[in-house]
């Protein structure tokens, strides 16, 4: 079983209290009925789907019921962190190869 | 006249708590049915949390994974902003929290839960068995308080002792929850 950290109960929690919520950092515009069709299609169904590393929104839902932001990469499985909701996308991965 | 319908009324609705008074005893675990108990949900931001643990009489725990007791009370941390309380004396927890001014959501759940007492030196075994969150006493030390699951199903975890846990589930639950312990309990104890 995977151990997934949770920053908001900022320990290793077992990966069925978890329930994985979509891709993360996709911004709602704040004018929705200005969009495009073709916007409006790149941020309700287009999803980028990397063979690496994905930055996924995932859900502490049989815990303290948070959401909060993951960093996964997709051939490993393995979650390279994780931070919370509203935290900017991290400029460095610890760890990182190059 | 009326006045006597009333009071009919009034003793025929009779409440009668889920699988109450029930118990399974294995060896080295005992599985019982608690009795009712007041229960609130209580969400609250950090500004809050002062004014609401002086109506309560006790300090809400800020920390992950823990709980404060005092007098018959419990609360338990839930999430950054959210807490269940249980006060097993059977005081208004709701009308403690109608005194504070504070911005706070204050839920009455009382009977939407029912509580499994899990004890004996196999407490923690018998609950790991649909449980996947570590229960040693350093990982789980007594006080620690989590919402995890149990099979399929979602539970209050609560250890009230090196050898006892306080479980809740959804009252709905509570047929699943009894029979899955008990299986649980047998299974420990052999």
């Amino acid at each position: 079983m995977l151990l997934i950290r949770c920053p908001y109960c900022e320990e290793e929690r077992p990966e069925l209290e978890f329930r994985n919520a979509g891709e993360a950092h996709i911004a709602r515009s704040a004018n929705m009925a200005g969009e495009s069709d073709d916007d409006f299609e790149k941020f309700f169904f287009i999803r980028s789907n990397p063979k690496g590393i994905i930055y996924e929104r995932w859900r502490h839902i049989h815990g303290c019921a948070r959401f909060f932001n993951a960093v996964r990469d997709t051939v490993t499985d393995k979650f390279v962190m994780t931070y919370k909701a509203g935290e900017p996308k991290p400029s460095k991965l610890p760890g990182a190869v190059k | 006249m009326a006045k006597a319908a009333v009071k009919a009324n009034a003793s025929s609705a009779e409440r009668r708590p889920a699988r109450a008074g029930r118990s399974v005893s294995a060896r080295n675990v005992k599985v019982e049915v608690l009795p009712p108990a007041e229960r609130m949900s209580l969400r609250a931001p950090e500004a809050s949390v002062a004014a609401l643990s002086k109506a309560l009489g006790l300090t809400l725990s800020k920390s992950p994974k823990t709980s404060a007791s005092k007098a018959g009370r419990t609360a338990l941390w839930l999430g950054p902003d959210e807490w269940f309380l249980i006060d097993e004396a059977g005081k208004d927890l709701l009308a403690d929290c109608a005194k504070v001014s504070a911005l706070h959501s204050a839920v009455g759940i009382s009977h939407r839960n029912v509580a499994f007492a899990v004890t004996g030196p196999a407490a923690a075994a018998a609950i790991n068995a649909g449980c996947p969150q570590d229960l040693s006493l350093e990982a789980f030390p007594v006080g620690a308080a989590s919402r995890t699951i149990l099979g399929k199903c979602e539970i209050l975890l609560l250890r009230t002792a090196d050898d006892a846990f306080r479980v809740e589930c959804w009252r709905s639950f509570s047929d699943y929850v009894f029979t899955f312990l008990s299986e649980a309990a047998s299974d420990a104890a052999a």
